[in-house]
């Protein structure tokens, strides 16, 4: 496929609702059950169609690795957490327009007694990005990813223009007559939860922003043929009826991606019995437009983790 | 000498309050590999439901600088999810050295510290065995305490573990 050609049809599956065929976002830690007195964890992050295997984006953290100088030939190694590449600073993107920035990802590591702790050895690559956490504390910890803000579309002459920023900034990102303009107010949120020694709950509180996800059964904890409960939220709400997405993880070697698909009760939660070892992807995204603040029309939401499941 | 003072001193003991024991057989079987490590070994009690009641012995790598030899304890998946996980190791009378190819025994008086306090019911010996760079084996051997008379029970293993025997004496 021609650069060129590359670029349209993945800001085309931006557009889309995350099917089958949009890219995934995620994080793979090397282990997250784990003991001994100094434990580290490497995790790899990018953006793919399989899972988990980097072939397509490495996911650019802030702080991790240097951003790279991509030549004309190559797009961009980006993805945000829905996979979409980003713009190159002085490099027209298709259609001559300038490209649309993107907010950084900030990657987010919390210690079981709460506090933030900081990545190493963090490399970027052409496929994939790579850090490492040292476990310092018993207990569990919790990475993440979660950004929020405004996603704005409107038209220019024939073209869809698109932006996305800071509420605070649409002002600046958008024309103010722009025509047929759309403003969606996203937020996604990744997380990968990983435990030395006895898995405690600090970590596990939601922040009450977003689409959430609140273990019921500790989600390092989780056994092939047993059932975990999960709770979502919605700012700090029971997400009812939301549709949970589980897939698990090695489907290159698979004809049929394996997906598990449940819905969450009026509580918000859901159940999920692991038909075997491995990793998992889990993914829920919600819509709607309860709550929504002008000049956004609708809301929104992804949630997706990295879950590992063992055997009994 | 010594002995023979203990002797008479053990029999005056063995009153009803002394009286069940168990012991445990657990076989390490010779393997034909080209890396072989012995291998790190759980052995604990648990009730029917898998409840885990109390630690035999967990058999590892004591003698590596830093305590590395922990690190590998999570590959006796099932010992730590049960109970491995939140213990402050090592624990005395239950932390050990790893075992040579052979067949070890361990000793439980009634009044040992693991059978003091066991309420009467059925219950399983678990032997879980991890081998670096090579696989885990978990043989369960189901039993009801206190025992009436003198019993053997045993399991065999396939691959990770040889026979693993469980004497009771009443």
């Amino acid at each position: 496929m021609k650069p060129m050609f590359k670029w349209t049809a993945l800001a085309l599956a931006v557009c889309l609702p995350l099917s089958a065929q949009a890219h995934r976002a995620w994080m793979l830690p090397s282990a997250t059950v784990l003991s001994g007195e100094d434990p580290w964890v490497t995790v790899d992050a990018a953006v793919s169609n399989d899972l988990f295997y980097f072939e397509h984006f490495p996911l650019q953290l802030e702080g991790i690795g240097k951003p790279q100088q991509v030549s004309p030939r190559a797009p961009a190694p980006q993805g945000g957490p829905d996979g979409k590449p980003a713009a190159q600073a002085g490099q027209p993107a298709p259609g001559g327009q300038p490209p649309m920035r993107r907010p950084a990802n900030k990657l987010l590591v919390l210690a079981p007694d709460g506090s933030e702790v900081k990545a190493e050895n963090g490399s970027l690559g052409r496929y994939r990005s790579t850090f490492d956490v040292h476990l310092t504390q018993k207990g569990t910890y919790k990475l993440a990813v979660a950004n929020s803000g405004l996603m704005a579309s409107w038209k220019e002459g024939e073209e869809r223009r698109r932006w996305m920023g800071k509420a605070e900034d649409l002002a600046k990102g958008v024309p103010a007559k722009a025509e047929d303009l759309k403003v969606v107010q996203t937020s996604n949120r990744m997380e990968v939860f990983v435990t030395s020694g006895k898995p405690t709950d600090t970590v596990l509180k939601p922040t009450n922003q977003g689409l959430e996800l609140v273990p019921v059964t500790h989600p390092n904890d989780l056994v092939a043929g047993e059932a975990a409960e999960f709770a979502f939220l919605i700012d700090g709400k029971p997400a009812k009826d939301l549709e949970i997405t589980v897939i698990p993880g090695g489907n290159r070697y698979r004809d049929d991606t394996g997906e598990i698909k449940a819905k969450t009760d009026a509580q918000g939660k859901v159940a999920i019995t692991w038909p075997s070892a491995g990793m998992y992807w889990l993914e829920a995204e919600l819509t709607s437009k309860d709550g929504v603040a002008k000049p956004a029309s609708e809301r929104r939401a992804v949630y997706s983790a990295t879950l590992e499941v063992l055997n009994p | 000498m010594r002995k023979r003072l203990l002797l008479p001193l053990c029999s005056l003991l063995a009153a009803p309050a002394f009286a069940a024991g168990l012991q445990v057989g657990v076989e390490i079987p010779r393997l034909e590999v080209a890396e072989y490590h012995r291998p790190y070994v759980a052995i604990w009690l648990e009730k029917p439901d898998q409840q885990h009641v109390a630690d035999l012995a967990v058999w590892y790598d004591l003698k590596m600088k830093d305590k590395e030899g922990e690190k590998w304890l999570k590959d006796l998946r099932q010992w730590w999810r049960r109970s491995g996980r939140g213990l402050e190791l090592p624990v005395d009378g239950v932390s050990g050295a790893t075992r040579a190819v052979g067949t070890h025994s361990l000793s439980f008086a009634g009044d040992s510290a693991q059978l003091k306090d066991l309420p009467a019911g059925e219950y399983s010996l678990v032997v879980e065995a991890a081998r670096e760079v090579g696989g885990r084996e978990l043989l369960r051997v189901p039993f009801a305490w206190p025992p009436r008379q003198a019993e053997q029970h045993q399991a065999q293993g396939k691959s990770e573990l040889g026979a693993v025997t469980l004497q009771l004496t009443p």
